[in-house]
């Protein structure tokens, strides 16, 4: 370990880690704009100069200089004063005054950084430069005059992103960040060199001059328009949802989120069920709460339990699943499922968690994808694949749809079959698995999701067991969901009881009539017209095709109105806050439970989410343990017998629409096309 | 005696004669107080008064909603929302201002970095109801069209004590 002095402070730091790094380490904080933890260091905005003895006499770039023992660091000497006021200077020449106009002011790090070294006027007389804004798509915002040249985007894009679209043309005065041939990103992470951006360079399109950062409310919350469960920020203006930022966490999305988390959020503002419906004579009427219970008591009061079931959508919180759940129980009724997809997993925890854990990518020294493709699935987690791939020797291999998945990938084959010759040793891929120490195989959605979905997971299982991937210090069996509440339904047990219906069950029922009510809670992505003649009753927060079929609408809340509870696919339990308040009438949808349960005469015992929590707990004890990846049980799971032979499909078609929110939104549907010109295009 | 005195002054009306002289005296004075409305005394060129919304002469509203004058305003009276207009500039769609909860610091004009906001020399802005002092932008940009020579000249007027 290195001794460096730092100001006349001795430190001892790691070694191999840069000066600006050991200067953080000793508090201090230096400037910079193109140095990025999480980016390759690039060195060409000079803003980190400091005073490095041994050295030449003159100011050196921090983030790029090794440290050395012995070395004596000075970063408040009137030398690096000096050279940071004249970067400082440089830098300003050919930034545009346009602060006030520029989206990113208020949170700039040119704007806060010329604050402390900048001169108060211009010494600059001459024309600036001038530079043509290009297109990048629906998300991003160019306004290149602003641009200070850091190339932070292009390092995200080629690095992180793994499109090789952005680069810079020219020298000096004259470079340029631009696409290369195509003119929008087709990227899913497209939206983080927006934030990446340390001027108004690339700011956010859908949020032009909408608000300023410091009328923002800010509340943390949890994503879930994927299972991965990235760590987001949501920022408010009054009741509205603004935008959405990423929040560091390194076990989860490190610094990123995909566009869809960041800018479906404006589907919250549209398509919303503000005030509970009942349909008369064929028609949704606007209704009072009341009239909605007394319309769903006077149906279930006389049913049997077997005749009442439940669906349990994609983005629930666990607290509302746990409150559905606990209704059917006191109903009777076994019918009860959260899986909409009718994926096969009902097994022990370790069946259905993403049980190596995200942070277990990195450790990985060969990865298996089956039926599975995670660029869309969950775009920051195949970020982590790629970061994986990037870092050194590991073999990737796909049994699924053949996908660009912005790594290279061994395509082994398209359906069970390939999994099954694979499991038999009969395809070389599995030596490379064999040798490896940490072999991870990530099962998708498109692999378990179809009636001989068991066979399929019984394969995997007969897999990581011959790779003895399943140990004490390692497993490497990864479940990749694509439902953020599906991994917190199964935990809670919202499978089918003793004799009950699973979703495919449940709606055979319904059209050949043994099911007389059907409870959607939020249920969207079912083929609604298969339920017959069944009594609906939907709640939800948005319009969407589980509604448009119900008889009655009980208007719930959307993730960023409600204290939630989720899991993610690792097995993570985490919290999301409450950012704004449901519209209209819509209430919290564990308390609209259990107001009908009272109504219902089988009053749930919990008052407040505290109670439900508490409960949560007694169901479940992996639910006490918020933010810690609960490792899961491992058991036989998985049935044999054989598996059909067509291939594996993701179920995602189209990325930016997955969920009643995003369905809803401008910003997505915008997205769509965007892709689909590109695509045309080809 | 000076009963003989205060007696003599009783009877002869001294003090009563001295008040009227000094009536007489100021009849003859000139007048302090100003025939308002008709006449109006002298302001400031930095009269904090009514606000307006300026425009550029080619009629193009200045304000480009940057939002500083509604964070600075310590009362918290003014509203803005933005988006970008049809041609891509930054604009308010929105722009109001609560006059009753104003306080008239100006703090709002020197925020201003485009002269867009300004607090002009009109003060008889008195209404019959609460609601005519909600201004809206239209009111605002109404004020700065019917007040910009008189602005301008105080602007112009106090551009070299800033």
């Amino acid at each position: 370990m290195p001794k460096v002095k730092i100001n006349g402070e001795e430190l001892e730091v790691p070694a191999g880690i840069t000066v600006l790094q050991a200067c953080e380490l000793a508090g201090l904080e230096i400037p910079r704009f193109c140095y990025h933890e999480r980016l390759s260091i690039a060195g060409n905005c000079r803003m980190c100069l400091v005073e490095v003895k041994p050295g030449p006499p003159k100011p050196q770039a921090s983030c790029a200089l090794p440290v050395g023992d012995k070395q004596e660091i000075f970063t408040n000497t009137p030398m690096v004063q000096k050279a940071r006021n004249g970067v400082m200077e440089f830098l300003l020449i050919n930034h545009p005054l346009d602060c006030p106009i520029c989206d990113q002011g208020g949170e700039c790090d040119l704007q806060d950084q010329a604050m402390a070294y900048g001169f108060d006027r211009s010494r600059y007389h001459e024309n600036k430069r001038a530079v043509p804004d290009k297109e990048l798509g629906p998300i991003v915002k160019t306004s290149m005059n602003r641009c200070i040249h850091c190339t932070r985007c292009i390092r995200f894009a080629t690095e992180v992103a793994g499109i090789e679209e952005l680069g810079a043309t020219g020298r000096g005065e004259s470079m340029e960040v631009t696409t290369y041939v195509r003119h929008t990103l087709q990227s899913e992470l497209s939206g983080c060199i927006v934030d990446l951006c340390p001027v108004g360079a690339l700011t956010s399109k859908p949020y032009a001059f909408e608000a300023r950062s410091w009328e923002l409310g800010k509340t943390e919350s949890v994503d879930v328009m994927d299972a991965q469960g990235c760590n987001i920020r949501v920022d408010t203006r009054g009741a509205v949802v603004m935008r959405v930022l990423p929040r560091l966490n390194d076990d989860i999305n490190e610094e990123w989120i995909s566009d869809k988390t960041r800018h479906a959020v404006d589907g919250l503002r549209f398509q919303r069920l503000d005030r509970p419906y009942v349909r008369k004579q064929g028609k949704l009427a606007e209704a009072t709460w009341a009239e909605a219970f007394a319309a769903i008591a006077a149906k279930l009061g006389n049913l049997e339990g077997g005749k009442v079931a439940a669906i349990a959508g994609d983005q629930c919180d666990a607290e509302s699943m746990l409150a559905l759940k606990d209704l059917m129980d006191a109903l009777g009724s076994p019918n009860i499922d959260c899986r909409q997809d009718g994926a096969k997993l009902d097994g022990p925890r370790g069946s259905y968690i993403f049980n190596a854990g995200i942070r277990g990518i990195d450790q990985a020294d060969a990865i298996l994808l089956v039926g599975s493709n995670p660029r869309w699935e969950a775009p920051v987690l195949n970020a982590r694949i790629r970061k994986r791939y990037l870092h050194g020797p590991c073999p990737i291999g796909s049994i699924g749809p053949a996908v660009d998945l912005t790594y290279p990938v061994e395509r082994l084959g398209a359906g069970p079959a390939s999994l099954r010759e694979l499991v038999d040793g009969k395809l070389s891929f599995f030596e490379k698995l064999k040798a490896a120490k940490h072999p991870l195989v990530i099962v998708g959605m498109g692999a378990v999701a179809r009636p001989d979905g068991a066979a399929v997971l019984a394969m995997a299982r007969e897999l990581v067991e011959k790779l003895s991937a399943v140990r004490e210090d390692w497993n490497g069996f990864a479940v990749l969901h694509t439902a953020a509440a599906r991994v917190g339904g199964l935990d809670l047990g919202l499978v089918p009881g003793e004799g009950g219906r699973d979703v495919e069950g449940i709606l055979a029922g319904c059209e050949k009539g043994e099911i007389s009510a059907v409870y959607l809670l939020a249920a969207d992505e079912i083929d609604t017209k298969r339920l017959g003649k069944a009594f609906v009753i939907y709640q939800g927060h948005h319009g969407d095709a589980g509604a448009h079929r119900a008889d009655v609408i009980l208007p719930g809340a959307a993730y960023t109105e409600k204290n939630g509870t989720y899991v993610n696919t690792e097995g993570r339990v985490q919290q999301g806050f409450r950012a704004s308040y449901p519209p209209g009438e819509a209430r919290e949808d564990w308390a609209i439970l259990r107001a009908l349960s009272d109504r219902l005469g089988k009053r749930l015992p919990y008052d407040t989410l505290d109670q439900v929590r508490s409960r949560l707990v007694v169901v479940n004890r992996s639910f006490g343990a918020i933010n810690e990846q609960q490792p899961g049980s491992w058991g036989p799971f998985g049935q044999g017998g054989s598996a059909s032979d067509s291939p594996f499909v993701s179920p995602i078609t189209n990325f930016f629409m997955t969920c009643p929110i995003s369905r809803a939104s401008r910003t997505m549907a915008e997205c769509t096309a965007s892709r689909g010109q590109a695509m045309a295009a080809e | 005696m000076a009963s003989l005195d205060r007696t003599a002054r009783a009877f002869l009306l001294t003090e009563l004669v001295t008040g009227f002289m000094l009536t007489l005296k100021y009849m003859f004075k000139p007048k302090v107080t100003v025939n308002y409305p008709h006449e109006k005394g002298p302001l400031s060129p930095r009269f904090r008064g009514e606000h307006a919304l300026r425009r550029y002469p080619n009629g193009e509203e200045r304000c480009i909603a940057c939002k500083l004058c509604e964070a600075i305003c310590p009362a918290q009276a003014i509203t803005i929302e933005a988006e970008p207009r049809d041609d891509g500039s930054r604009r308010t769609t929105r722009y109001d201002i609560d006059m009753t909860k104003c306080i008239y610091c100006g703090f709002c004009q020197e925020a201003c970095p485009v002269d867009a906001i300004v607090e002009g020399p009109n003060f008889e802005f008195t209404t019959e109801t609460r609601e005519e002092l909600m201004y809206d932008k239209q009111k605002l940009l109404a004020n700065g069209d019917q007040w910009e020579s008189l602005i301008a000249a105080n602007l112009q007027r106090d551009a070299a004590y800033r």
